[in-house]
């Protein structure tokens, strides 16, 4: 589910010689397990964890579920990540769930949560610590990876249109959110760049020129990321799922700041019609073409 | 920081400051958002704080126009509160104010300044913007002396200090006169409480000084205590938790603790303003202590809150709980289901509100009335008492 981290888990615990059990990509039935245990505010995103908590339910021991909360420098994540521990276990009371709780503003560092998670877990402290770095190393390859193939892209010259996709990780390579949407992007022959893969610290930075008092992480490195490739693409696609919170103000701040490329912003919801949204991302590649030429 | 420690040392009463009526040249014209009563403070606070270079414009009372205005700017999914406060500052613009308030917040809410002045920049107003920190993260009274500084330049660390001691006096006041009201009004037969009250805001909004807040704030609770009350010895009750944008603005909440009244029922909410900025209550260390092992961290904002008051009022025995938020509100949403268990566990009924531009008046009423029926049938049923389950353990 949460791509961001995935990779730095799944060696943490596979180091610890656990066996890790992830539940599959997003289908239909995951869906609408979980709008059947959400309330239905809920935002889309949150529904989809909560049919895969659902889905491993029954298919292993205990249950991971991090709480990503604060960071070094004040910065934030949204509220539904401060609640979502708790959220699953008033939902799933008989469940076992394991966690961690990153909180740089109650001292929880990421080392700190790892150590502790490492300890409930019933490993020795010297293993831990080992897992612990090379997970570190693995993201940190992981996202270097990621980067420099995304720059080849844009370096490279074959005329084709680049579209830059401004989405949480969390939707736009989830398997039913985001894929139709990249699928699509894909056969009409536009090359994707996606916003949440540059550098998260830079990116943070540059930001500020776009929203200099935003403080939610995930919305900053992809405001950031906006910012260092407005003027390197054709157009911009933002992707958010209703009723997202922080999307809901950085989008609308970020479409009035920026007059000079085409944008369009999809809401996707939990009873979508592909359909329509093939149209509008149709309609849309037409006027990048359009003011290509 | 060491002026501002010389400063608090100091006697801070200052008798006469208020005496400075201002005079009719000015500079700024100064409006802020509504919520609730509190615009009376607000508009005497920066009144006392900017002095004789400006004028204190209190936005024009919300209407429907207010909300339809606010919402036609708005995003499409931002939270009620937003658009409400967008809608104010409109139509503060439109009356000829130059400088806004606003404040910041621990969720959405601190980011929506920057967001509405983009808006109302778009729209063609020109405006200055000074947010006042509410987040305990940021909350620097220097800052707050640069800025009032900046708009008044005889301002004096005393007068900040002073008018800031004085604003708070009458919130204080203020909080525990409505809490009264809150709770009794639905046994008064009429509307004589709110009356006094009514009464009660004038005349403090326009106090000399600290001891003649208090004055008046004695003179009134005896005036309310004197209306005979017409209360059975085990009322109805039932508490009020949520969101505080809806909680404490009473036109965005349909007057839902009105109409609650007119059924006799004692009402209790926790959330005011000087709940929230002064109770020992309100830390999280605390709350989470009262929400007993429903929730393990923050929730977010005041979702942590809501879920221990929850708890708190099942525990006292109340009959039943109504939880109030803006649609969308991700911390009040991120309480919700576990507000369902606490539910379950102790066998209380919640009722959800969840409030946009296009609620409707009648199915609130409508709601509240099944629900009213509900617990009194839940009451004849013969259990006075719901009794109180052993909490289950919880990993």
């Amino acid at each position: 589910m949460y791509y961001k981290y995935q990779v730095m888990w799944r060696s943490f615990f596979e180091e610890l010689g656990l066996e890790v059990v992830v539940s599959p990509n997003t289908n239909k039935k995951i869906l609408d397990m979980g709008i059947n245990s959400s309330i239905d505010e809920s935002c889309t995103s949150a529904k989809v964890y909560m049919g895969h908590v659902e889905w491993l339910i029954g298919k292993c021991d205990v249950i991971f579920v991090p709480r990503v909360v604060t960071f070094e420098d004040g910065d934030a994540t949204c509220t539904k990540f401060y609640g979502i521990y708790d959220i699953v276990r008033a939902t799933f009371p008989d469940a076992n769930f394991i966690h961690y709780s990153i909180d740089y503003d109650d001292k929880q560092t990421e080392r700190k949560a790892y150590k502790k998670l490492g300890a409930e877990l019933g490993a020795k402290k010297s293993a831990v610590k080992a897992a612990y770095k090379n997970a570190v190393a693995a993201l940190e390859a992981f996202e270097k990876n990621l980067e420099s193939r995304q720059e080849a892209i844009l370096k490279s010259g074959d005329g084709a249109l680049k579209v830059l996709i401004v989405a949480h990780p969390y939707n736009i390579y989830d398997k039913l959110i985001g894929e139709p949407i990249v699928r699509t992007l894909e056969e009409l022959g536009a090359s994707i760049l996606y916003a949440d893969v540059p550098d998260s610290t830079r990116m943070c930075g540059r930001s500020k020129a776009l929203a200099r008092s935003m403080y939610w992480r995930y919305n900053k490195e992809l405001t950031g990321s906006v910012d260092y490739y407005r003027d390197k693409v054709d157009g911009i696609i933002f992707m958010t799922t209703f009723p997202c919170g922080p999307d809901s103000l950085a989008i609308e701040l970020i479409m009035r700041k920026i007059k000079d490329v085409p944008m369009t912003n999809l809401i996707i919801d939990s009873n979508f019609g592909e359909a329509g949204l093939n149209t509008r991302i149709e309609s849309f590649i037409d006027i990048l073409e359009a003011r290509k030429k | 920081m060491k002026n501002q420690r010389k400063e608090r040392g100091r006697p801070i009463f200052n008798g006469d400051l208020c005496a400075q009526r201002m005079t009719k040249t000015m500079k700024h014209k100064i409006s802020f958002p509504h919520m609730g009563k509190y615009h009376i403070v607000i508009g005497r606070l920066l009144e006392d704080l900017v002095g004789e270079n400006g004028e204190v414009l209190t936005a024009p009372a919300i209407t429907k126009r207010t909300i339809e205005l606010g919402a036609k700017h708005s995003p499409e999914f931002v939270c009620i509160p937003f658009k409400y406060n967008l809608g104010n500052f409109i139509e503060a613009l439109d009356n000829g104010a130059n400088v806004l308030f606003h404040t910041s917040g621990d969720c959405r809410m601190g980011f929506y300044n920057e967001v509405q002045e983009q808006i109302l920049r778009d729209l063609g107003y020109d405006f200055r913007l000074c947010i006042l920190e509410t987040n305990s993260r940021n909350r620097s009274l220097r800052d707050m002396y640069k800025m009032f500084k900046s708009l008044n330049p005889q301002l004096t660390w005393t007068r900040l200090i002073s008018s800031l001691i004085f604003a708070v006096r009458i919130i204080f006041a203020m909080d525990k006169i409505e809490d009264y009201v809150r709770r009794n009004t639905g046994f008064a037969g009429d509307d004589s409480l709110e009356k006094i009250e009514k009464r009660f805001l004038t005349e403090v909004a326009n106090a000399r000084g600290m001891f003649h807040v208090g004055r008046i704030f004695r003179r009134y609770m005896k005036e309310l205590r004197a209306v005979p009350l017409d209360k059975p010895k085990n009322p109805m009750k039932i508490g009020i938790v949520g969101e505080l944008y809806v909680l404490m603005e009473p036109f965005s909440n349909y007057f839902i603790e009105k109409e609650l009244a007119k059924f006799g029922i004692e009402v209790t909410r926790f959330i005011n303003v000087s709940y929230l900025l002064f109770s020992p209550q309100h830390k999280i260390k605390h709350l989470i202590k009262q929400a007993e092992g429903y929730v393990t961290y923050e929730i977010g904002a005041d979702g942590t809150d809501s879920v221990a008051k929850c708890v708190h009022f099942a525990r006292n025995g109340y009959d039943g709980i109504i939880h109030l938020k803006p649609f969308g509100c991700t911390p009040e949403v991120n309480s919700i289901p576990i507000c369902q268990r606490v539910s379950e566990d102790f066998g209380i009924p919640i009722l959800y509100f969840s409030f946009d531009a296009q609620t409707s008046e009648t199915g609130v009423k409508t709601r509240l009335e099944a629900f009213y029926d509900m617990i009194s049938m839940k009451r004849d049923a013969g259990r006075e008492m719901p009794e109180i389950p052993e909490i289950p353990m919880r990993g």
